[in-house]
């Protein structure tokens, strides 16, 4: 049952890949758009090849937001063009594999834009990137995962509806508030003159137990939320 | 417990979308071997019907019986026997044909994948254009790889919108040889459809609705024009 819920959440997740290899669409829009905040907040703040105090933390989670929701937005804009969703629906698994699937998928691409992001926002604001790597993949990843789980479960929960584009972040910002608090304070954490890693340590708990609730929630309510 | 079934029984189904009914009080059943038309004119409710009827969407009242359970109580395992060719085919055009067919396949956890998809292109007729982009095919062979897609596990239950729209006199015809084959196999077939020249002689029985209500049922062969008049006006 468990290892038949992961095949399914596989293919999902290796199809939406083979599309993006294909098309490129989400993944260059979503890139361009990152690297287009950070360089924009970069002419705007920086001074003299120096940032004020935590801004670079900031921009680099408005960066990850933003192209987020615009890629999570797109993924499921896809299913929509030739009804592919249904035929997901249909599949005789746990509808949740579905959503597994759309989900790894996401946060592949999104990894893959925060690879690009984060040297950019060190470079660019002089933030020490490198100093505590592990704990910084760490942030990013929890941080990614709890956004992009309510992200895809409401991207989901829109594609029929015509206002989808303007809904998604009215509802998705609101909902995932505590996990960029907690990204971008544990972020500064670690970015600050000083680094102070219990500080950072303490919002990568938190981010555990956001990311625990956000995902069992999501899991919990995908299939009534498509079928009602 | 027999994951399969031979009846479905539409039970005082009904469904509203806040006040508005797009169902009301419709009851049917129909066995292995009968092929469904669910006839009537736009908004009679025939796709919310055939959605239904494939567990996409629930009921507000009433119920579907799969052989003796409902879609809630049989799960993934009467997904599994429901096939379904939409009117929007449920093909990713960024996709050849065979990894079209291949992710399918892989999703109701077919053994032998890559032989299945051969299969059904070569059913298809299209075992020469399998590495071809879906984008870059006609409607109506679009049309022949998403029905292959559909029976790509045998299903018990084929539920079919608006199939024949947009197909030439030639793909309309294998299309029909094809439902045939699968009726002879013991499927049963639910197709809602606006073409009654093709439907005439193939439904075993025509199910009239009108604004989200059954107005009649027919199991005769001919006249389907002349009785669809009759019991929509």
């Amino acid at each position: 049952m468990i290892s038949d819920f992961f095949r399914v959440a596989w293919h999902v997740m290796r199809k939406d890949l083979t599309v993006e290899v294909r098309s490129k669409e989400v993944l260059l829009t979503t890139l361009f758009f990152a690297v287009s905040v950070v360089l924009v907040f970069s002419f705007a703040i920086v001074r003299e090849g120096r940032a004020p105090d935590d801004v670079a933390a900031g921009i680099l989670w408005v960066a990850v937001s933003f192209s987020g929701t615009l890629a999570m937005g797109r993924t499921f804009e896809r299913e929509r063009y030739n009804d592919t969703l249904r035929a997901l629906l249909l599949a005789p698994s746990d509808r949740p594999a579905i959503y597994t699937g759309k989900l790894l998928g996401l946060l592949v691409l999104l990894a893959l834009v925060e690879m690009v992001l984060v040297p950019l926002v060190g470079l660019l604001f002089n933030a020490p990137v490198l100093a505590f790597p592990g704990t910084l993949a760490a942030l990013l990843v929890l941080g990614t995962v709890g956004f992009s789980a309510v992200g895809t479960l409401f991207a989901a929960m829109l594609v029929r509806v015509r206002s989808r584009d303007t809904l998604l972040p009215v509802l998705l910002y609101p909902i995932t508030i505590p996990v960029m608090i907690a990204g971008v304070r544990g972020t500064a954490a670690l970015f600050q003159e000083t680094p102070d890693l219990p500080m950072a340590q303490f919002w990568i708990g938190l981010l555990i137990v956001w990311d625990a609730i956000f995902i069992t929630l999501a899991l919990w309510t995908f299939e009534p939320v498509m079928t009602e | 417990m027999n994951n399969d079934f031979e009846t479905l029984s539409v039970v005082d189904l009904a469904r509203h979308y806040g006040r508005r009914k797009a169902l009301s009080q419709v009851n049917f059943t129909c066995g292995a071997g009968d092929i469904i038309g669910l006839l009537g004119p736009n908004g009679a409710g025939k796709s919310t019907l055939l959605n239904i009827l494939a567990t996409l969407i629930s009921p507000s009242r009433g119920r579907v019986e799969y052989g003796n359970r409902t879609a809630a109580e049989g799960g993934a395992e009467v997904r599994g026997r429901i096939g379904m060719l939409g009117h929007d085919l449920f093909l990713y055009p960024e996709l050849t044909a065979r990894e079209n067919l291949v992710f399918f396949a892989q999703l109701y956890g077919l053994p032998d994948v890559r032989a299945v998809a051969q299969a059904s292109l070569a059913r298809a007729g299209l075992a020469d254009r399998g590495d071809d982009l879906v984008s870059g095919f006609s409607r109506g062979m679009r049309q022949r790889v998403a029905l292959e897609r559909a029976l790509l596990h045998e299903p018990r239950l084929v539920l079919l919108d608006e199939p024949f729209t947009g197909l030439d006199q030639a793909s309309t015809a294998s299309l029909v040889a094809r439902l045939r084959e699968r009726q002879q196999a013991g499927c049963i077939l639910v197709m809602a459809t606006h073409d009654l020249d093709v439907a005439d002689g193939l439904l075993s029985r025509a199910i009239y609705l009108k604004n989200g209500r059954l107005v009649g049922t027919d199991s005769d062969s001919h006249g389907l024009s002349e009785r669809y008049r009759l019991a929509i006006q």
